[in-house]
């Protein structure tokens, strides 16, 4: 089999991808618009315009779209499907909620977020519900970029749990490079430990791939020593196809997590998106044996359907991933259904949400 | 050949809709002439649990509408119910009613929702009170909501006696949670149909079927119920109740007057809260004011 992951121009392998998958039958890769041809054996010509072009940031190699499988939509909807119909009970209950206590990034975006605020959801990410002794603290808090060194701060340097922050003008992702550039740059200076960025979704529709991979190669260079995490903001791209696409080009420009949404959008983390996501997370260890994080955020805040996603993950990628440093939630109010039903657990009674902090 | 009658499966009623039981039980009981009366749900501690979600959820809503738009929701149940009241009267006849009785409850009970409803703008002006202090405050008490309550009706009177004990409670702005008559459960989950099509917001009323016994203990230690209202517990069920109860200090109601009591208002305020206010005022004849 051809290295399909990193392709240096001219040398297009679409061709014989394509033929093989498809035998007898044309598949035309999308993004390979210019130059096509179909010819009457049905074969794509030989000459291809070469999707990689030369500019000067990323000159050595990117990734090729057309390398990405097509999704099967249907088999998709089905395998999430059967996720959600498992029952968890007792030990396993209690062994899975605790986990994914330590998954969850702490998350405040709001307009609204003031230093106090900050402050007290760092106290809650170490202290989730103290009347329960033993509790985990959460993987991270995830902060607006001014709020990274109150954060810093409030945490210390010892502390297990990590700082977050977004950067690249979240959430529509609409800014200038160097603007996005500087952004990551102050933060991870101020102590951010994690950068979230949000891809170029305006890019990515217009077909400017090469733009998208070379702007998470350069926020990556700017991350330094900082992990990290691409948000592909599913609910824009449209297709899973293009969520495929999008990220095999996150993984492929270095990537260390890959996130769905921003939270800012109604359509967020859905299992059917996720899954998508962990098998291109999947294929990619397959071929170069690296791993690379998942990071659902948005939309989940029950801990029935976070106990699903541990589920997915643990048949998808397997069960190496099922610690926060390759698995993350991004949630607000999650933390508080998961304390519930580990407060449940511990006293046999159903709980009420008065008796939980709210931040 | 002889027809096979279909017996009908009567759901519970859980915000507004009408699932099965998630536990997929069900019983028959059975009726005066001996026949099963259907087959009936037999809720689960997680049903319960549902259904306390969506009284919670609906809470909001139903709290804070105007008094008077209560009002008219509760008389829209009395006109739906008197358009079936030929129904719920079979219904009572097969549970063991007598035709003269069954008709003499559903008119009674169409009536106790038209009282009620008059009730909805009325109490707070007639129980609150403005309290003589000796300072420079307006002091005043109102009546308002526990909040979301749990009930089981009585097994006597299936109609009458759930829609007095559901009635006082949501007319004071409550959400409930009733788990209808054990023997006798046709009419609880005929009402269910009544309020559904009556204006009355999804997940104010809750109507669940089942055993009795199952169900009390997670009833009265669910830490997101406010109040738990029944009448005719054993002595056993009211010592489990109380003890129970202590977990968030809810409140355990005891209806006395269910089956056979005159109409009256005081049963709306067993679900009530008194809250009292001190507002500062500027000057008052108490603290020495001259004027």
């Amino acid at each position: 089999m051809p290295d399909c992951t990193l392709l240096s121009p001219p040398f297009n392998r679409v061709q014989s991808i394509s033929r093989r998958r498809f035998p007898g039958k044309v598949r035309l890769a999308s993004g390979q618009q210019r130059g096509e041809n179909r010819t009457r054996s049905g074969l794509v010509p030989v000459r291809i315009f070469p999707l990689i072009m030369k500019t000067k940031s990323a000159a050595t190699a990117r990734y090729d779209i057309s390398c990405s499988p097509p999704v099967d939509q249907v088999g998709i909807a089905e395998r999430a499907q059967r996720f959600t119909t498992r029952s968890i009970k007792t030990g396993a209950k209690r062994e899975g909620l605790l986990k994914v206590l330590n998954m969850i990034d702490l998350t405040t975006l709001e307009g609204a977020d003031t230093p106090n605020k900050v402050r007290q959801l760092c106290y809650k990410a170490e202290h989730l519900h103290d009347a329960i002794p033993g509790l985990p603290t959460t993987a991270a808090v995830c902060v607006y970029p001014p709020f990274v060194k109150v954060a810093r701060q409030a945490l210390g340097s010892a502390s297990p749990v990590k700082i977050a922050s977004v950067a690249t003008s979240f959430p529509s992702g609409q800014g200038h490079l160097d603007h996005k550039l500087e952004e990551t740059q102050r933060a991870v200076g101020d102590g951010a430990d994690e950068i979230d960025m949000v891809i170029s979704r305006g890019k990515f529709l217009a077909g400017d791939y090469n733009y998208v991979f070379d702007e998470i190669a350069q926020i990556k260079e700017a991350c330094g020593k900082a992990r990290l995490k691409v948000i592909l903001e599913t609910g824009e791209l449209g297709t899973l196809d293009n969520v495929r696409r999008a990220s095999d080009i996150a993984i492929h420009a270095g990537a260390d997590f890959i996130k769905t949404s921003t939270g800012k959008i109604s359509s967020a983390a859905t299992i059917p998106v996720t899954l998508v996501m962990l098998l291109a997370i999947r294929d990619y260890h397959f071929q170069t044996g690296k791993m690379v994080g998942m990071k659902p955020a948005g939309g989940i805040s029950k801990a029935k359907l976070a106990l699903h996603y541990l589920v997915m993950v643990k048949e998808t990628v397997g069960p190496e991933w099922l610690t926060n440093q390759w698995f993350r939630f991004g949630a607000s109010s999650l933390a508080n259904d998961v304390l519930m039903q580990v407060a449940k657990l511990e006293d046999g009674l159903y709980q009420a949400p008065q008796y939980f902090s709210k931040d | 050949m002889e027809r096979l009658e279909v017996l009908k499966t009567y759901k519970l009623y859980i915000g507004g809709q009408f699932p099965r039981t998630e536990s997929g039980r069900y019983y028959t009981p059975a009726g005066a002439d001996g026949k099963p009366l259907g087959n009936i749900c037999q809720a689960s501690r997680k049903d319960f649990r549902n259904a306390v979600v969506a009284a919670r959820s609906a809470l909001g809503g139903w709290a804070v509408r105007a008094a008077f738009n209560r009002s008219q929701i509760l008389y829209r149940i009395g006109e739906m119910l008197e358009g079936r009241s030929a129904q719920f009267a079979d219904e009572l006849i097969k549970q063991g009613s007598t035709p003269a009785k069954a008709k003499k409850e559903v008119a009674e009970a169409v009536d106790r929702c038209i009282y009620y409803a008059g009730w909805c703008d009325k109490y707070q002006q007639v129980f609150s009170s403005v309290n003589p202090v000796a300072s420079c405050h307006f002091n005043f008490s109102v009546y308002e909501p526990v909040g979301v309550v749990a009930a089981i009706a009585p097994e006597e009177n299936p109609l009458l006696a759930l829609l007095e004990t559901i009635l006082p409670v949501i007319a004071g702005g409550n959400t409930v949670v009733i788990l209808g008559a054990e023997k006798s459960p046709l009419s609880s989950i005929t009402l269910a149909e009544v309020l559904a099509t009556s204006d009355l917001p999804g997940g104010v009323v809750n109507i669940l079927t089942g055993i009795r016994e199952e169900l009390l203990p997670f009833m009265v230690n669910h830490k997101d119920v406010n109040a738990f209202v029944a009448s005719d517990l054993s002595n056993d069920d009211w010592k489990t109740a109380k003890e129970e109860a202590v977990h968030n200090l809810k409140r355990i109601i005891r209806r006395k007057d269910v089956i056979s009591g005159p109409e009256s208002p005081y049963p709306i305020l067993e679900t009530q809260e008194v809250k009292t206010t001190w507002h500062p005022i500027e000057s008052s004849i108490a603290g020495g004011s001259k004027y």
